[in-house]
């Protein structure tokens, strides 16, 4: 079964991403700020990470950049699934690693379509 | 709605456009009309059925009509027929036409995304021969539908149902909250307004039309002579692309099935078109 890392400060957020991700096949861990995502990344890497980006403590363009410059080489495929939709956001995204990139609100369908797109499903 | 309303309405949609509306699924046909007799200044689909008996115009009806027209699409809606012309059917025809334009067709686009999906294939120019000329076209019975396909802006939730991220950064810009594609891939389209169940006799010649998801919703008379006259605008070479499940074979034999490609025909060659 793969494994998905869902990172969000929003409690809500994660039970209903948790509901749409099971219902892929997904195995499914939490965390609600990027230091407390890579302490999980470290412990052991998830197949695939959906990632907010404004978060208490580490957000998550700094978790994805610090993820991306870990050493080994098992490195997870990143959905980021945040408000901020502007074009220079999504681009720095992209450029820091992110493989797909959601706008919310999202539902089922979008977050199956962007996986797929990613390579996940 | 009275039986006799729903009669009409059935009746209408048949023998404007050859819709197939099920009289029994009163529910879609209210969730359908009651946004037109709001829009139209009606209090009620009653009303607006009966301003339509009795000033029996035009562009009632055919709002009606469209209004009953299902619109449901997306960006690269079933990726596997977008692969299949990406990877093979375009660079193919790219070889084989040098210079001359490839024409596509998007017949019954909708909002637009069809048509927009395969310009955006066009200018990524994935495979294809310097040079290559794509030609693309997009028709739908409806005009609220072309006019919002023509603007080329959509909402959020639209561009996020099959686009992905890089090629919306790519080739949109951000207007407010929504998504307006770039002023390349929207001159690259040319919107028309085609009823099928009209005479298609002078559409043109298409080296690809794709009509997917539409013949389920017309009169199984009307699907027949619909897809004879695709077949008629199809060179001996073009492709004919509809639903992955789609089976015309059953009902004309103007169409052969492309072995292993789900919803992808060609022209039967022993198909001659009615003079």
């Amino acid at each position: 079964m793969k494994t998905c890392l869902l990172v969000d400060d929003s409690r809500v957020i994660r039970k209903v991403a948790r509901r749409i991700l099971e219902d892929l096949g997904f195995e499914i861990a939490e965390a609600s700020d990027g230091l407390e995502a890579l302490a999980w990344c470290r412990a052991a890497m998830p197949d695939a990470i959906l990632l907010d980006w404004n978060m208490p403590v580490m957000n998550g363009l700094e978790f994805l950049r610090t993820l991306r410059a870990e050493p080994g080489g098992d490195q997870p495929k990143v959905v980021f699934c945040t408000v901020e939709s502007s074009p220079e956001r999504i681009r720095e995204a992209l450029a820091a690693g992110a493989a797909e990139y959601i706008m919310k609100p999202f539902d089922g369908d979008i977050i199956a379509a962007k996986f797929a797109e990613a390579g996940l499903a | 709605m009275t039986p006799e309303d729903i009669q009409l309405i059935v009746a209408l949609c048949k023998a404007r456009a050859g819709l197939k509306i099920d009289p029994a699924k009163t529910y879609l046909m209210e969730s359908s009309l009651a946004p037109l007799a709001r829009r139209e200044g009606y209090n009620s689909i009653e009303d607006l059925i009966a301003g339509l008996k009795l000033r029996r115009e035009e562009p009632l009806i055919w709002a009606v009509v469209e209004a009953m027209t299902v619109n449901e699409t997306a960006f690269f809606r079933d990726r596997a027929a977008f692969d299949q012309l990406r990877n093979e059917i375009l660079p193919t025809l790219s070889r084989m036409r040098g210079p001359e334009p490839i024409r596509l067709w998007s017949a019954a686009c909708a909002t637009g995304q069809e048509a927009y999906s395969l310009a955006i294939l066009a200018e990524e120019g994935h495979g294809l021969e310097p040079g290559t000329r794509i030609e693309i076209y997009g028709s739908d019975l409806s005009e609220r539908c072309l006019e919002k396909a023509q603007a080329g802006v959509y909402t959020q939730f639209e561009v996020q149902r099959g686009l992905p991220i890089r090629q919306l950064v790519q080739h949109f810009e951000k207007v407010d909250e929504n998504w307006r594609l770039s002023p390349r891939i929207r001159q690259r389209v040319r919107w028309r307004r085609i009823n099928l169940a009209a005479d298609l006799s002078a559409v043109g010649r298409f080296d690809v039309i794709l009509c997917r998801n539409v013949l389920g919703s017309l009169d199984e008379g009307i699907r027949r002579r619909v897809l004879e006259s695709l077949a008629a605008a199809l060179p001996a070479d073009g492709f004919l692309m509809l639903d992955a499940e789609a089976s015309p074979q059953d009902l004309t034999d103007a169409f052969r099935p492309v072995s292993g490609r789900a919803g992808l025909f060609a022209r039967n060659p022993s198909f001659r078109a009615a003079a």
